[in-house]
């Protein structure tokens, strides 16, 4: 499983005096199992750009291939290409609309033809992915959840069609820090458990630093960068020039070391930071390593 | 000023949200009405005053019915081409209107044709044509899409906004009869207001459930309708959302409604709007004088 996008274009209203160019041949490749992510400011084309991955927009011009098949090519199935790409969209919950989560869950999977039996299967999987217990969720309706549990049980619609590549466009947005993070983590979980292309679109540059091993960063439509975290944040000027900060904890770093600590900058997470701190000051004044560890520790990010 | 700055961008923004989703592939059902539609423009004709845009739209739509023979529309015709050739909105813009309303041209065009009594002309099995009928039809017609066109040019032409003060300002003589001018035409604007909102709302939800496998287009009609649950329970939780937090939004600005509030942007009638007036004044004495007096 691998997707190759190469010179996609989409211009919407075409044609029309407000005729706006959204996405201007964007190429890149997933490689299979890849964690990737998609960055941009807002209106960068990040969303029209998911869309066309799972046919619901069609390019102007380039091709779409995932597993060897042109999806932009006018005789293929879509049925098929939705089961294979599963895209969550921004605030999932806003979808939901059946009386029980289990009828809600189990939209998908008899929409593609799955008996009963089947379906079951596939949302106890899914509520089970999600990291919600089954009989405790399943027979209460989704509007009593809170906002939380509802955008794990939007993600777990989408799950339940066992979808090869899943996509989830800001799957982060408007939730509180701590079910932000749980949110995250179950995402990682998920890749981990399923070993799938997972991509993340978001614009919180942490978010996408912890979990994506390579990112395309989106300009105007265009592609301004690509390739791994550590390549990508370094060019912090043309980040910083589109709109765009470097993660928090890499900012931190990159100021450490330009105020003279001898620290690697390549670094996402507090702890790793934690570590590479202690690392650099082992070689200097042992006592400034506990005061440096409450800084770092109650920096925000 | 910084307020009156962020009120004038977003009134620009809302401007061209309600043109771009007017026009926006979207979906099909939606495409094709140009009636309410607002195409961006700074012609002669989008910077007349509102209220002299919907009075002369009144006036253009009773000389179509007071018209009695084709030289009336001839002059009619010709009034309507100048106003669409100032406004500079593409021809073929304004006749996307007519499409959505083309069968109903096309049953009064029949009916007239077949079911008016007179002369017989043409005779087909139980079917015939008068010369009476004939002539029914074609003028029927005529009339028909003068007033769609005269009607849309307005709209194409006119800010939903500003269209809705013109109105709240031509109604103000209901005032005495107790009739809420003000709280009506606000109505009027939020609605406008949510179309594009609405619009991309139901958009974004289809998306969503065609990822999920939904399939709106095939199936007989009872399916098809079944299938339309996942879209409208979620939009129709949005809708309620919105509007309880637009509430809440204009309770904590203390809206009152009606009474004392004053405009960001008072209407003022101007020169060109004097000339529409006379223009108009013309149009009606012509119009008059051809049908009573001819």
């Amino acid at each position: 499983m691998s997707i190759q996008v190469s010179g996609l274009s989409h211009i919407y209203s075409k044609g029309l005096p407000y005729q706006s160019v959204a996405l201007d041949s964007v190429s890149f490749e997933v490689a299979g199992g890849e964690f990737f992510g998609i960055i941009g400011h807002t209106g960068s084309g990040k969303s029209t750009l998911v869309q066309h991955l799972n046919g619901l927009l069609k390019p102007d011009s380039g091709s779409i291939v995932i597993d060897g098949v042109d999806i932009t090519k006018g005789k293929v199935p879509m049925h098929g290409i939705r089961r294979k790409v599963g895209l969550v969209f921004q605030y999932p919950e806003h979808q939901l609309f059946e009386e029980s989560v289990y009828k809600d869950v189990a939209f998908g999977p008899l929409n593609l033809g799955l008996s009963a039996d089947e379906a079951e299967r596939c949302v106890r999987e899914a509520i089970a992915l999600v990291g919600l217990d089954f009989e405790e969720v399943s027979q209460r309706s989704p509007f009593e959840l809170s906002g939380g549990q509802k955008r794990r049980i939007a993600i777990a619609g989408v799950l339940s069609m066992k979808p090869e590549i899943l996509i989830l466009d800001e799957p982060t947005a408007g939730l509180d820090p701590k079910t932000h993070n749980d949110v995250l983590l179950m995402i990682r979980r998920i890749h981990e458990t399923t070993g799938n292309i997972t991509i993340l679109v978001s614009h919180n540059m942490s978010d996408i630093a912890n979990c994506c091993e390579k990112i395309l960063v989106l300009k105007k439509g265009g592609v301004l960068m690509q390739g791994a975290p550590a390549e990508v944040f370094v060019r912090k000027d043309e980040l910083a020039a589109s709109g765009l900060d470097v993660p928090p904890v890499m900012d931190f770093m990159q100021k450490l070391s330009a105020g003279g600590l001898d620290v690697k900058t390549d670094i996402f997470s507090v702890d790793d930071a934690v570590d590479e701190i202690v690392r650099a000051l082992n070689d200097g004044k042992k006592e400034t390593i506990a005061n440096m560890n409450i800084c770092v520790r109650n920096h925000p990010c | 000023m910084a307020a009156e700055r962020i009120v004038l961008q977003c009134q620009r923004n809302y401007d061209i949200l309600v043109g771009v989703y007017a026009v926006k592939k979207g979906r099909k059902l939606i495409r094709d009405i140009t009636l309410g539609q607002y195409y961006p423009g700074n012609s002669t004709i989008h910077r007349l005053d509102a209220r002299v845009k919907i009075a002369s739209t009144l006036v253009f739509v009773v000389a179509l019915f007071i018209v009695r023979d084709f030289i009336g529309f001839a002059v009619c015709a010709a009034a309507l081409s100048i106003v669409v050739a100032l406004s500079r909105v593409p021809l073929s813009f304004i006749l996307r209107g007519l499409k959505p309303i083309f069968v109903i041209i096309m049953l009064t065009f029949v009916l007239n044709l077949f079911m008016t009594g007179g002369e017989p002309v043409f005779r087909w099995g139980l079917l015939t044509v008068t010369r009476e009928g004939a002539v029914r039809a074609v003028f029927l017609v005529i009339r028909l899409v003068l007033l769609i066109i005269g009607s849309s040019v307005l709209t194409l032409t006119t800010k939903p906004i500003s269209l809705t003060d013109g109105m709240e300002y031509l109604l103000k003589p209901l005032k005495l009869f107790r009739v809420p001018t003000h709280e009506l035409a606000m109505m009027m604007s939020i609605a406008l207001r949510f179309i594009p909102t609405l619009l991309e709302e139901t958009d974004k939800i289809m998306k969503a459930q065609m990822a999920r496998g939904a399939d709106f287009e095939s199936g007989n009609i009872f399916r098809r309708a079944k299938s339309l649950i996942p879209i409208l329970v979620p939009l129709f939780i949005n809708a309620f959302r919105i509007a309880q937090e637009l509430a809440m939004a204009m309770e904590a600005r203390c809206y009152r409604g009606g009474g004392l509030r004053t405009r960001l942007h008072a209407m003022k009638i101007k020169k060109p709007d004097v000339l529409a007036i006379v223009c108009v004044a013309v149009f009606t004495c012509i119009i008059t004088g051809e049908a009573f007096f001819l």
